[in-house]
Parts: C-alpha cells; sequence; structure tokens
C-alpha cells in the first residue's frame, strides 16, 4: 500500500516526465495531461488490477482513456507501472514509433484506440456488459474530458450502463473547466453535470482530482450505489503543477520553449523537497 | 504540346488561414455568412473571425453530429452556413447529417474539413480523413473540392460562398506555394492545368499538386520526360471532359491524392477510362490500404511516394 507522500512522490515525478517528452517530441497535450495524472497514478498505483503481469488475463480490470490526447499522462505511468521501458518515450511522435499522440493498442497496456473523443464510455460500457454476461468481477474504468461531453455518444451510452444495471463501471470526469477555446461553461455548458446523470440512473460523486487518498477512497467504495453506474467527477486545475501553466487555455497543447521547460522542473522540484 | 514555364511566386500561407480570411472578407458584406464551429475555432483559424463578427457564429461544443445538424438547420432558412471542423471528424462522425440533412434534404451548407489527410501526422488514424473523398463521392447532391493553393482555396470559399448547394471543401495547414501566378480560371469541376508536357499527365489534388509539380521539373531537367500537371480540385463532379482530352494520346496517367488508394480521385478517374475505352497505363497513387506509418505529415507523404521522388519514380517507371 502507496503512503500519501509516495503518490504525491510519483505525481510530481509523472509530471516532469510528461514535460520532459512532450519537450522533446515539441508536441503534446500538456494541460490536460497534468490535470489528469493523479487520477491515473491513483488508479494504476492503488485501484485497478492490472499490471505487465495480468495484461493479457481475461479477469483483469480495464481502462479506457477517452480523453485520448492526453496520452503522454498514461504513457508515463504505464512506463513506471513495467508496461514497456521509458526509453521507449523518447520516439514519441517520431516516424514509425508507435508512441504517437493518442493511445494506441500497439502499446502494451493500452486496451483501446482513443482520439476522437465520445468514445471511451461506449466502449468501456461493452466491456461491463461482457463482464456481467461472463459473471467476470472485473471493473471498467474511463476517463472523460468535460469538453467532451457535449458528443451524443457519451449520453446514449449513459442510458445503456444504467439501463443495463452497470455498477462494474465507473466513469471519471477530468473537469478542469477548460478546452480548447475557452471555458467549458462558455462553449457549451453541461452544468449540472452531476443532476444530469443522475437523471440517467447514475450514481454521482464528487471528488479534488488532485487529492490522492480522496481519489483511492472513493475508488474504493464503487459501485456507490448497487445496480447503479459510478460517476466520479474530478475537480481539477489545467495545467497543475506548473504555476504558469495553470487554468491557462494557451497550454491545451502549447509546448514548453527551454526556459518554460526549465523553470516548471524547477517548480517541481521545489513541490517535492517541500511535501 | 509546349510547356509552360512555372513562375513561382513564391510561398504563401496555409490554405486554411487563407479560408479564414476570406471568410473575414465576405462576412464583412453579407450578414447571412454563418460559421459554425466544434471547439474548432482555434484550429479552423477562425478566431479573428468571431473576434470581428461575433454574431456571424455559432459555437456548438464537441458534438460534431449536433454541429452538421444544427448548421443544416439553419442553412434551410436561407443563410450562407459554413461548418467547420477537422475533416476527420466531420465526415466520419457527422457522416448521417451530411447524408441526410445536407445532401438529401438539399440544405446548402459549405462543410469545411480542416486539416485534412494526414495534416495532423502524428496524431494518428483518429485524426486522419483517408476516406472523406470515398464516403462524400457515394453520396448524391455533394461537391467534393480539395483546392491546391492559396488562390484554388480563396476562390472556392467565394464561389462556394454564393453557390447555395452543398459541398465539402478540405484543405490542410502547412503553408502552400503558390502554383501559377494568379489568374481567374477557377471553376468547380473544371480542373487546372498547372504545366503542359507530352510524355505523360499526373493528375493531383490538394496539397499533392505541388510535389507532382517538383517531380514534373525535375523528370524534365534529368531525364527529359515531359509531364503535364493536372490540378483536380473538384473530386466531384469530375471534369470529364478534361480527362478524355488527356487520355486521348494514349500516353500514361498517374493520379496522386492525400487519401486511400480506394474510392478517391484515382479510382474516380479509372472507372470513367475504362468505361470509356481508353488503355492509357495507368497508376493511382495514395495511402495504401495498411495501418497508416505513424509520423509527420511529411514522414508520411515520404513514406508513400506522395513526395517529389517518390512521384518521380513512380512516374518513370510507368513512362519506361
Ligand atoms: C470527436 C473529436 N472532436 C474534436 C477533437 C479535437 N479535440 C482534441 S482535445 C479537444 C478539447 C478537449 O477538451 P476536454 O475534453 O475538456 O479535454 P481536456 O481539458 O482534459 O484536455 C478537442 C476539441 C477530437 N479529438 N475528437
Ligand atoms: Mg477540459
Amino acid at each position: 500500500m502507496m503512503t500519501e507522500k509516495e503518490l504525491q512522490t510519483k505525481s510530481i515525478e509523472y509530471r516532469k516526465k510528461i514535460l520532459k517528452y512532450i519537450y522533446g517530441a515539441k508536441a503534446g497535450h500538456t494541460g490536460g495531461s497534468l490535470s489528469c495524472v493523479d487520477i491515473l497514478n491513483v488508479l494504476y498505483n492503488t485501484t485497478m488490477n492490472v499490471g505487465p503481469e495480468n495484461i493479457k488475463s481475461a479477469d483483469r480490470d480495464r481502462y479506457v482513456q477517452s480523453k485520448g490526447h492526453c496520452v503522454e499522462a498514461l504513457f508515463v505511468v504505464l512506463a513506471d507501472k513495467g508496461f514497456f521501458p521509458e526509453t521507449d518515450l523518447e520516439t514519441l511522435c517520431k516516424y514509425k514509433s508507435h508512441y504517437i499522440g493518442h493511445p494506441t493498442k500497439k502499446v502494451n497496456g493500452v486496451e483501446q484506440n482513443t482520439g476522437a473523443l465520445g468514445h471511451g464510455l461506449p466502449l468501456s460500457v461493452g466491456m461491463a456488459i461482457s463482464a456481467k454476461l461472463d459473471g467476470k468481477d472485473y471493473k471498467v474504468f474511463t476517463l472523460l474530458g468535460d469538453g467532451e461531453l457535449p458528443e451524443g455518444s457519451n449520453w446514449e451510452a449513459a442510458l445503456t450502463a444504467s439501463h443495463y444495471k452497470l455498477d462494474n463501471l465507473c466513469a471519471i470526469i477530468d473537469h478542469n473547466k477548460l478546452q480548447i477555446t475557452g471555458k467549458t461553461s462558455d462553449v457549451c455548458n453541461t452544468d449540472p453535470i452531476d443532476q444530469k446523470f443522475e437523471s440517467f440512473g447514475w450514481s454521482v460523486k464528487h471528488v479534488d482530482g488532485h487529492d490522492h487518498l480522496q481519489l483511492k477512497a472513493i475508488l474504493a467504495s464503487m459501485p456507490f450505489e448497487e445496480n447503479k453506474p459510478s460517476l466520479i467527477i474530478a475537480h481539477t486545475i489545467k495545467g497543475k503543477g506548473v504555476s504558469y501553466m495553470e487554468d491557462q487555455i494557451k497550454w491545451h497543447h502549447g509546448v514548453p520553449s527551454e526556459e518554460e521547460y526549465t523553470s516548471a522542473l524547477q517548480e517541481l522540484d521545489h513541490t517535492l523537497a517541500s511535501l | 504540346m509546349e510547356t509552360i514555364v512555372n513562375k513561382r511566386p513564391g510561398t504563401g500561407q496555409a490554405n486554411l488561414e487563407v479560408f479564414s480570411e476570406t471568410l473575414q472578407k465576405l462576412a464583412q458584406f453579407d450578414k447571412d455568412i454563418i460559421v459554425v464551429t466544434s471547439d474548432s475555432r482555434g484550429s479552423g483559424k477562425l478566431v479573428p473571425f468571431a473576434e470581428k463578427f461575433p454574431k456571424q457564429i455559432v459555437e456548438i461544443g464537441i458534438a460534431e453530429q449536433n454541429l452538421v445538424g444544427v448548421a443544416a438547420g439553419i442553412a434551410s432558412t436561407g443563410k450562407k452556413v459554413f461548418a467547420v471542423s477537422p475533416a476527420c471528424f466531420l465526415t466520419a462522425r457527422s457522416f448521417e447529417q451530411i447524408k441526410n440533412d445536407v445532401a438529401y434534404s438539399d440544405n446548402p451548407v459549405n462543410l469545411i474539413g480542416i486539416s485534412a489527410g494526414v495534416s495532423y501526422g502524428a496524431l494518428g488514424s483518429t485524426h486522419h480523413s483517408l476516406h472523406d473523398f470515398a464516403a462524400l463521392r457515394a453520396v448524391n447532391n455533394m461537391i467534393i473540392v480539395a483546392p491546391a493553393d492559396n488562390y484554388e482555396t480563396e476562390q472556392a470559399i467565394t464561389q462556394a460562398a454564393a453557390l447555395n448547394q452543398p459541398i465539402y471543401l478540405r484543405f490542410g495547414k502547412k503553408n502552400m506555394p503558390h502554383l501559377l501566378p494568379e489568374s481567374n480560371d477557377f471553376q468547380f469541376g473544371k480542373g487546372r492545368i498547372i504545366r503542359n508536357g507530352a510524355d505523360l499527365t499526373i493528375i493531383g489534388t490538394g496539397e499533392t499538386v505541388h510535389p507532382a509539380l517538383q517531380a514534373a521539373e525535375r523528370l524534365q531537367a534529368e531525364y527529359g520526360i515531359n509531364a503535364t500537371i493536372v490540378s483536380m480540385h473538384t473530386i466531384k463532379p469530375l471534369d470529364y471532359e478534361l480527362i478524355a482530352r488527356l487520355a486521348e494520346s494514349g500516353k500514361p496517367i498517374l493520379t496522386v491524392e492525400e487519401h486511400s488508394i480506394f474510392g478517391g480521385l484515382g479510382e474516380a478517374c479509372a472507372s470513367f477510362l475504362m468505361e470509356n475505352n481508353y488503355r492509357n497505363p495507368f497508376k493511382i497513387m495514395g495511402i495504401p490500404d495498411e495501418y497508416t506509418v505513424t509520423g509527420s505529415q511529411n514522414d508520411i507523404f515520404n513514406h508513400y511516394g506522395i513526395s517529389e521522388s517518390g512521384i518521380l519514380a513512380a512516374a518513370r517507371k510507368l513512362v519506361s
């Protein structure tokens, strides 16, 4: 069992690596990777029964990243779990590399090819239905961006999930309140997200998406209600951990300059030292 | 045929930028121009448009099916609608809305597919549109256009705004050279001859016309092979008259497109040639039916020979 400090330390290491590989590739989704990395950390290091040793097992827990553009966070966590050598990430976005700007099954540990938004929830619903059909008790987790909620496929899948009483399914919304154009509430207001999902038959909880212990506890408590799919609205900050990137649309897919990169690493090291 | 010397007046902007600027010029004088976006105004270079004409832009959020449905509804009331979204999502996610709400119901939406083909490079196949010509060719009442340079883009947007018919335009985001000095010969459905040569014809579309032209110049300089280069900006309706004229000599025909080799420009030309008993040596260049190689747009072009040297090699083989 990892302590809070160990989880916090890992998250800072992950953040540094996310920046390193984005800086190296001169491409990537910086802000959204930094906003979701604590969630991935807790999922892979405390919650899910999945690792390189059981990735082929039919009983493993599944994770589908609907917000596929934040692949850098996923790659860094998968490398840390031993799915592939971290040095592979030096080829990020290069010719013939399978480490491209979105998750694909060519990379060990990735469950599904995503990148077009609004696909993760239906895919996860399918996996959860199949678990029920097979009488298996694995769980399915999926991570959505808040900006992708207007895709109708999400709401169609939300209906299917409650119709089939998928209490083995947990969707997590990385609620960083930003998308490309601006604030999610200005682009297409989806509030109140909790009431919408509740009226669709889901059980909903809010969490601070950067608080490892809260995340761990809430994930361990799913299903929140018997016979209902669980939704976690994780309140996060886009660009979290690097003050000049926080809550700025510029950093949706902004790539740091050398100076910016150095100052980001300094800030993260400073945070690490003060843990 | 004599050889036209290409004057190459230098490198222009990305067609995407020309699209946005042209739309702003038009919107100044035409309040009926409405842009509809799906969190895509940044990628569509439309932030200045939104600032200047806040009443002429409707933001939908990330919901491309809804984008096209809403655009069709607005178009039905007589407005000139430009629905702008990455080509990959616009033509795949919203295909049924395009088929039913735009084409079949005859609502004159201008569908603008941005960052088309493999422009998104290392973002991978979710973001590539290698299916759009094929899918939309099979939809009745749909014009399909891929402008090759800034001039063609400006003309295409201006003429589309006045056309009042369902139309799909796609372009990329890299800077494009001017292929010819400005002229006034752009017309939907009429291919443009960029260069004349008697030994073979290379028909390109969109961003592939430029490497074809580069290949032609080297073919002449290094091998004495003279190629005609055509910008077939309109994939549908295809310029059959021009293809027939070029096929008469019996010389080889090579087509090049930033699209699957299935169902695009090449197969459209091939079926016309076959049905009309032309038996010219013929080859289709494009993206083959495989898991698309990963990398930048340039990497992908080079890998599949959609490049100066790749087209040069294919042309030489076809001629010999
Ligand atoms: C179907 C689809 N439409 C558009 C895009 C382009 N796109 C990539 S990321 C993004 C914004 C996503 O915002 P959000 O879901 O809030 O993600 P986050 O803030 O976590 O980065 C958009 C529009 C896409 N990948 N897929
Ligand atoms: Mg967001």
